[in-house]
């Protein structure tokens, strides 16, 4: 069976969200043109060897809709003949897109395939593209749609995770995040957003907050008590958690994912691809999987699609050196350290989305490189990439040095 | 025609008048229909005629259908027929070419409403009580002739959803705000302001019936007006009834999925979920119990009706406690002088500041006026004597639980009040007949039990001791009546009915938890199931003192006879060894912390632990309702109850058994008998013989017999 390798990655750094975020300005296909410029320069690719282009996109509405991939690889001046797709699992698309490459290569309809994912979250708000799922009465009344900060807080109450619990876990992202900034460990794959003149609008993570401390974070409101006990979420929720007398909503702004703009893209191949163009081989896709979970508390799949992954690629959860689980929410991350009884010095080693952001669609593909960048920087094997996804879905790859 | 009267006026507009016959009020019948349908294609066709009015002869302009037809299960077919018919019938008016207009001359309600609203107009009168709205979601049902269609088109999706579900109706001036008519007008000016309207009209097109009408909510989800409605609304509808009730989900799909439709496919998709809701069980429970026959219940149709009827000038009520000052501020109310007795003159004091307070809440809301309030607080005298009763038709004595206390203030009364006055014990749980032992004068003895607190708890649950005369059954029921409260008549057991069925729930609940379920998750289950609130929340309310004295005063009078509830042992080990009694002692199943909601009992779980697997909430729900409905058929197969009507009410209204059963024989008759007496084997053999379902029910199930004619 043909293997498909990871040969390079390039994401952008992630711009606040907001009116006064730097990549507010930028047109999300052109944050996603810029991922892809970058890395067909660095590995001085023949576009025209790209059979597809796949961009995980979470919000494919307004102007990230109508197939963005293909409207990136035309911005970007990559060759026409390379077609596009959009894929959309949520917040895993971007992995989905990288795993969908893969699967490309692995199945002979690809020799290489770029993977990535790009959302501007500043630019096509969260909500815009919202479906049946979220509030088409018979979809939602049925099957107890709760917005995912309702879930992530459920989370806490299930397993005892306190608001300091919740807290310490950000506060030690925020350093994670830090350190890894300081150590210029993200520099080998970050690529400078630039202006229509030219000129940088960010070089490096906007919403990191370095001086966090457990302390500040707890004197934050909760986000999630308002809709949960006024709107009825929890009582939705609990429909399915019979056994929780009452919600503790412990989540944040603070220990929650930030909202920023990004893009990032992966470039996989097959062996033969390597040698055509000259390109090493970084890492092999091992295995990947995607799983549904209990759609209401809705972010507890990265747990079962982990061990679903590890069973496809005969492995054990020993056999992996590090692993990154998208920082959704803090409690998310804390029952997967729970759940499958891993070391925290093995999670999230330089922190996550509750200190850098989460740019939904994107975040799969900057993590991937992350950890990619961080087993090659500590010498070592394997890594395990995971996220939680809207209306319980989770996927999950492993990827290995060669 | 029979109906309906249809004439034309020298300006060519037309009159078209209900007055449906052999009925207070016009309703949707079959009759109808073809005589509407009739007149309106005569407006159609004749081409003097201009345009038309429909107004009523009646004081009402129109109510909806007729409830009582929907003591029948429908089919689904039958059922989308049944609104489909008066749906292209207002339709037709809609769509005829000429311009109509509703001459709202009374209260418009359900397809009544319905009818105004397809028309071109609405012209409505100056009269507080001509209320006009769209119920029917309070009968588990939709509006099914244009309601969830029109509404969201004329006045916007968000104030359509809210009248729509919450079904409450708008007098004329906010009916005219919220834009559900066009105009309001005195009584006398109402036919002539209607002439004039459709005289002043060039066209007759509904706005959704012309080229290019797309409003922002025809886009669905496109629109992010519409995605925040429906996604909030379908999550408090979930978490408000827990999804026993269907309607609300379905009024929500009937116009997410209808808003972007041509109407005529729009009224034909409010239909199909109409139909829906008609033909399954919720709204043909609900209706049947909860409005016809709390309807019969209330107009005190078990009532004898030779007996001549009683009225109250004074009531005398003995003990000022809370169920005592409660029944005196009912009696005040309801415009009775009372005469409120307790052992010392500053307890019955205390009793009449119960209502001050109570009437003084109603002046600071701008219900009453001072005035009001002082006249009804002046009926109420308060004295130790019970010479001051010598007047009373009727004396309720609300005194403590206790045999002898109980004997002693009946022969003080009976030594006070006339011969053919009445004697009503507000017990709610010892026997009559043995309370009567104590009276001289036993036909005029009766059980009337009221329930906490007194003015908001609609049900009276009268009991009938051995030797109490059909007169004083209607006497109780007249001043049942006169109170403004729904009674049924239950025959003397220990805890009659209600009592009988709510110490059922909450032994049950209670058990659970000695079995080592989850204390949260029995709660839940609980409030999933329908009950209003969990089982060891209400006990806490109650206190556990309550139930406890039940078992001991029982255990008294049985002895070795007797065998204790099987919530006995945690009840005991709560109140007694661990010294929480309830919710007035600040502690019982749950914390009762300053300032903050309450919690279970951090504790519960080391007291009784939980067992290794726990049941599903839904299992534990059905168990409990189970439980209370077993309840009720020993009851129907003892006598104490000979009208599963009154068993269902008073589950419902006195215990908080769940209004969509249909109440605790109903829910027998909807899973069916033989289904029911399966499952209490079942749960029999798993919980207890309590369960055990006895021969006289295996054989009502045998001979497929439900506790309702109709099933």
């Amino acid at each position: 069976m043909t293997e498909a390798f990871i040969y390079d990655h390039v994401r952008t750094p992630r711009g606040k969200g907001r009116d006064d975020g730097a990549l507010r300005e930028v047109p999300a296909v052109r944050l996603a043109a810029q991922a892809l410029q970058a890395l067909a320069e660095r590995s001085q690719l023949d576009t025209a060897l790209v059979d597809d282009v796949i961009l995980g996109c979470a919000q494919p509405a307004g102007e990230q809709g109508g197939n963005i991939a293909r409207a990136a690889v035309l911005a970007a001046g990559l060759d026409q003949s390379v077609p596009g797709q959009q894929i959309h699992r949520f917040c895993a698309s971007g992995l989905d897109a990288i795993n969908a490459a893969a699967a490309q290569v692995v199945a002979g309809a690809a020799d290489c395939a770029i993977g990535g994912g790009v959302e501007s979250m500043s630019r096509v708000p969260f909500g815009a593209d919202n479906g049946a799922w979220v509030a088409d009465p018979a979809v939602a009344y049925e099957t107890g749609y709760a917005p995912q900060g309702i879930g992530a807080d459920l989370i806490a109450t299930l397993d005892g995770f306190s608001r300091a619990d919740v807290d310490a876990y950000a506060a030690e992202s925020q350093r994670r995040a830090a350190v890894a900034w300081s150590e210029r460990r993200f520099s080998r794959s970050i690529v400078p957003v630039r202006d229509v003149l030219g000129d940088v609008l960010l070089d490096r993570d906007e919403t990191m907050r370095p001086d966090t401390t457990a302390e500040q974070l707890g004197t934050l409101k909760p986000a999630f008590a308002g809709m949960g006990v006024k709107g009825g979420f929890d009582l939705v929720a609990l429909q399915k958690y019979p056994q929780v007398e009452a919600i503790e909503h412990v989540h944040t702004a603070g220990n929650s994912s930030g909202i920023v703009d990004g893009a990032a893209a992966v470039l996989v191949g097959s062996a033969g691809f390597g040698k055509a163009s000259g390109l090493k081989a970084r890492a092999r896709v091992k295995a990947f999987a995607s799983i549904g979970s209990e759609p209401t508390i809705m972010l507890t799949a990265p747990a079962a699609v982990t061990e679903k992954v590890l069973k496809r690629a005969g492995m054990a959860i020993g056999d992996i050196d590090l692993f990154e689980l998208n920082e959704a929410f803090a409690s998310v991350v804390l029952r997967y350290m729970r759940v499958l009884g891993l070391d925290p010095a093995k999670v999230n080693v330089n922190g996550g989305s509750i200190a850098m952001g989460h740019p939904l669609g994107a975040t799969g593909a900057m993590i991937t490189g992350i950890v990619l960048d961080e087993l090659e920087r500590r010498g070592l094997g394997t890594a395990l990439v995971t996220l939680c996804a809207g209306n319980g879905l989770g996927t999950a790859t492993i990827i290995e040095r060669v | 025609m029979k109906h309906v009267a249809l004439t034309v006026a020298p300006s060519g507009v037309a009159t078209i008048t209900m007055d449906h016959a052999g009925e207070a009020m016009n309703l949707v019948s079959p009759d109808w229909i073809a005589e509407m349908i009739a007149a309106v294609e005569a407006v159609a066709s004749d081409p003097a005629v201009r345009g038309a009015i429909v107004t009523s002869a009646k004081p009402g302009f129109m109510a909806g259908a007729d409830l009582k037809i929907f003591r029948k299960k429908f089919t689904a077919v039958g059922a989308q027929a049944f609104s489909a018919a008066p749906s292209r019938l207002f339709r037709r008016i809609e769509t005829c070419g000429k311009p109509f207009v509703a001459a709202v001359n009374g209260l418009a309600l359900g397809g009544g409403f319905e009818l105004a609203l397809a028309c071109h107009g609405r012209i409505i009168v100056d009269d507080a009580r001509a209320v006009v709205g769209l119920p029917e979601v309070g009968v588990g049902l939709l509006p099914g002739a244009g309601g969830t269609q029109r509404l969201p088109r004329m006045i916007g999706l968000a104030e359509a959803l809210d009248m729509l579900l919450s079904g409450t109706p708008l007098a004329p001036a906010p009916a005219l705000e919220a834009g559900l008519v066009d105009l309001v007008v005195s009584a006398r000016e109402l036919l002539g302001a209607a002439e004039r309207w459709v005289l002043a009209q060039d066209d007759s097109v509904r706005p959704w019936d012309r080229k290019g009408y797309a409003p922002p909510q025809s886009r669905g989800m496109l629109d992010p007006g519409v995605v925040s409605q429906f996604g909030p609304r379908s999550a408090a509808a979930s978490a408000k009834s827990f999804r026993n009730d269907p309607a609300p989900a379905a009024i929500l799909s009937a116009v997410f999925e209808g808003i972007q439709l041509p109407m005529d496919r729009a009224l034909a998709v409010e239909s199909k979920h109409f139909a829906r809701l008609l033909s399954g069980d919720v709204a043909r429970n609900t209706i049947r119990t909860m409005f016809l026959n709390k309807g019969q219940a209330d107009r005190l149709a078990a009532r004898p009706r030779d007996v001549a009827k009683m009225t109250f000038g004074t009531v005398g009520v003995l003990g000022a406690g809370m169920m005592g000052a409660g029944i005196a501020y009912a009696a005040a109310l309801a415009g009775s002088n009372v005469v409120l007795i307790d052992r010392t003159q500053e307890e019955a004091e205390r009793g009449k500041a119960y209502s001050a307070r109570l009437l003084g809440r109603d002046v600071g809301r701008g219900r009453r006026t001072r005035d009001q309030a002082d006249a009804i607080l002046a009926r109420i005298a308060t004295t130790t004597d019970y010479a001051a009763l010598s007047d009373a038709a009727i004396v309720v004595e609300a005194v403590f639980e206790d045999t002898a206390i109980k004997a002693d203030v009946t022969r003080r009364t009976e030594a006070a009040t006339r011969a053919g006055s009445v004697f009503a014990s507000n017990t709610s749980t010892l026997p009559i007949s043995g309370l009567a032992a104590a009276s001289v004068r036993p036909d005029r003895f009766i059980g009337m039990h009221f329930f906490s607190p007194v003015e908001r708890m609609p049900l009276v649950e009268i009991i009938v001791g051995q030797r109490t005369s059909r007169e004083t059954i209607a006497h109780a029921l007249d001043f049942v009546g006169h109170l403004r409260k729904t009674p049924i008549v239950v025959r003397d057991s220990r805890g009659f009915y209600t009592s009988r069925v709510f110490l059922s729930f909450i032994h049950e609940g209670m058990a659970m938890l000695g079995e080592g379920v989850a204390p949260a998750l029995i709660e839940n289950a609980a409030r999933f199931a329908g009950m209003p609130v969990g089982p060891l929340a209400v006990t806490d309310e109650v206190s556990l003192d309550l139930p406890l004295k039940i078992v001991r005063q029982t255990a008294a009078e049985l002895g070795d006879r007797y065998d204790p509830p099987v919530g006995y042992d945690v009840l005991s080990r709560m109140a007694v060894d661990l010294g929480r009694g309830g919710r007035k002692a600040g502690a019982g199943f749950y914390d009762y912390p300053a300032g903050t909601e309450k919690r279970l009992w951090a504790d519960l779980a080391r007291q009784f632990p939980a067992a290794t697997s726990q049941p599903e909430a839904r299992d534990i729900g059905r168990r409990l309702l189970c439980r209370q409905a077993m309840e009720a058929a020993r009851c129907m197969e003892e006598g104490v109850l000979s009208d599963a009507a009154d068993g269902d009410l008073g589950a419902i209204l006195g215990v908080g058994f769940p209004s969509y059963t249909g109440g605790t024989l109903s829910y027998i008759d909807t899973m069916g008998v033989g289904t029911f007496v399966q499952n209490c084997d079942r749960l029999a053999d798993l919980c207890g013989e309590r369960f055990r379902p006895s021969e006289w029910l295996r054989n009502r199930a045998a001979g497929n017999m439900p506790f309702h004619a109709e099933g």
